[in-house]
């Protein structure tokens, strides 16, 4: 009885209140109900957000920082090949059958060094053995295709290099013109050998991927045996920018060799026009 | 959701959690840079390295 007396009796004090906070109650769920559905909307939204963030530092990574590491270690490299400053003097041109070291034996051995004034007369990178992707074009920067002649030798010095990222040593492959040069220093100091080997740019071409001929020992001319005439160097790099669908190709040809205690080859100090 | 959560959990004064975001923030990109994108463009999306006749490049 009790029971029954109190319940009617509480209705009216709960439906007072309740009519009274009419006006404010229904906002209040409504309010809730967005808290509910929009949770999710601002977690969408907020991973989004943190997704836009993680991309673009991808991209910063990718096209800065990659950059500002292989430059560093490259310019590490080229110091630790212990090269000594040339002598400032024009040595002779010498055009016979050139010294030739030995192919190094082991992958990211670095054997030289390469010069390109077209590409700025503080450009210079070391070349390491072999184009591994990870070991030698992401840190060394310039790998030389193994089994290719070397610097000097009858056949083709070939060496791969990125054109964007890590570096990017070939990066202005495509300004290079007919007649630039490509001035490449091998060093072994252990074999006191240390020689210049200057190569005129002949050609350039853009191919597929899988035209490997353009490496063979006659670019382009796969089977031909290579003669004294036939001292090539070639540089492959992606094309076009950021894209592996081709390879730009550019091939040069020994113009001279020179012992640097002999000198410094002028193509050096001078600005490619 | 996540942003609110984590400057709940930053303890200390505004100040001190502004700080706490920057160290935080660093440490991911830290992170990312030195683990995680290294992975991902060895892994996942290999820039093109330029060689001719290299086994499958992308």
């Amino acid at each position: 009885m009790t029971a029954h007396d109190t319940v009617p009796s509480r209705r009216p004090a709960r439906e007072d209140p309740a009519h009274a906070d009419g006006a404010e109650r229904p906002p209040r769920r409504t309010r809730r109900r967005q808290t509910v559905g929009g949770a999710l909307v601002s977690l969408l939204a907020e991973l989004l957000i943190i997704a836009g963030a993680g991309t673009g530092l991808y991209v910063a990574w990718t096209a800065w920082w990659t950059d500002v590491v292989a430059v560093h270690e490259q310019t590490k490299l080229v110091d630790d090949l212990g090269q000594q400053v040339a002598p400032k003097v024009e040595g002779a041109e010498h055009r016979g059958e050139a010294p030739v070291l030995a192919e190094p034996p082991a992958v990211t051995d670095v054997f030289g060094t390469m010069q390109i004034p077209r590409f700025g007369a503080d450009y210079v990178r070391p070349i390491g053995e072999g184009t591994d992707r990870e070991r030698v074009l992401n840190t060394i920067g310039l790998g030389h295709y193994q089994d290719t002649a070397m610097p000097g030798a009858e056949g083709n010095f070939a060496v791969a290099g990125h054109r964007v990222t890590y570096g990017k040593p070939l990066n202005q492959i495509a300004e290079l013109k007919d007649g630039d040069s490509v001035v490449v220093r091998v060093t072994d100091k252990a074999k006191d050998f240390d020689v210049w080997y200057v190569y005129k740019v002949t050609d350039s071409q853009i191919v597929t991927p899988d035209k490997i001929e353009t490496i063979a020992p006659v670019p382009n001319q796969p089977g031909v045996e290579p003669t004294a005439d036939d001292r090539w160097l070639t540089l492959t790099a992606c094309h076009p920018m950021w894209s592996a669908k081709e390879r730009f190709v550019t091939h040069a040809k020994l113009d001279y060799w020179m012992p640097v205690s002999e000198g410094t080859p002028k193509e050096l100090s001078e600005t490619p026009k | 959701m996540i942003f609110p959560f984590v400057w709940r959990i930053l303890p200390g004064p505004v100040p001190l959690k502004v700080l706490e975001l920057l160290v935080l923030l660093a440490v991911i990109v830290y992170a990312l840079f030195t683990w995680v994108f290294p992975w991902v463009a060895a892994d996942i999306l290999p820039p093109p390295d330029g060689t001719v006749d290299a086994p499958a490049p992308q």
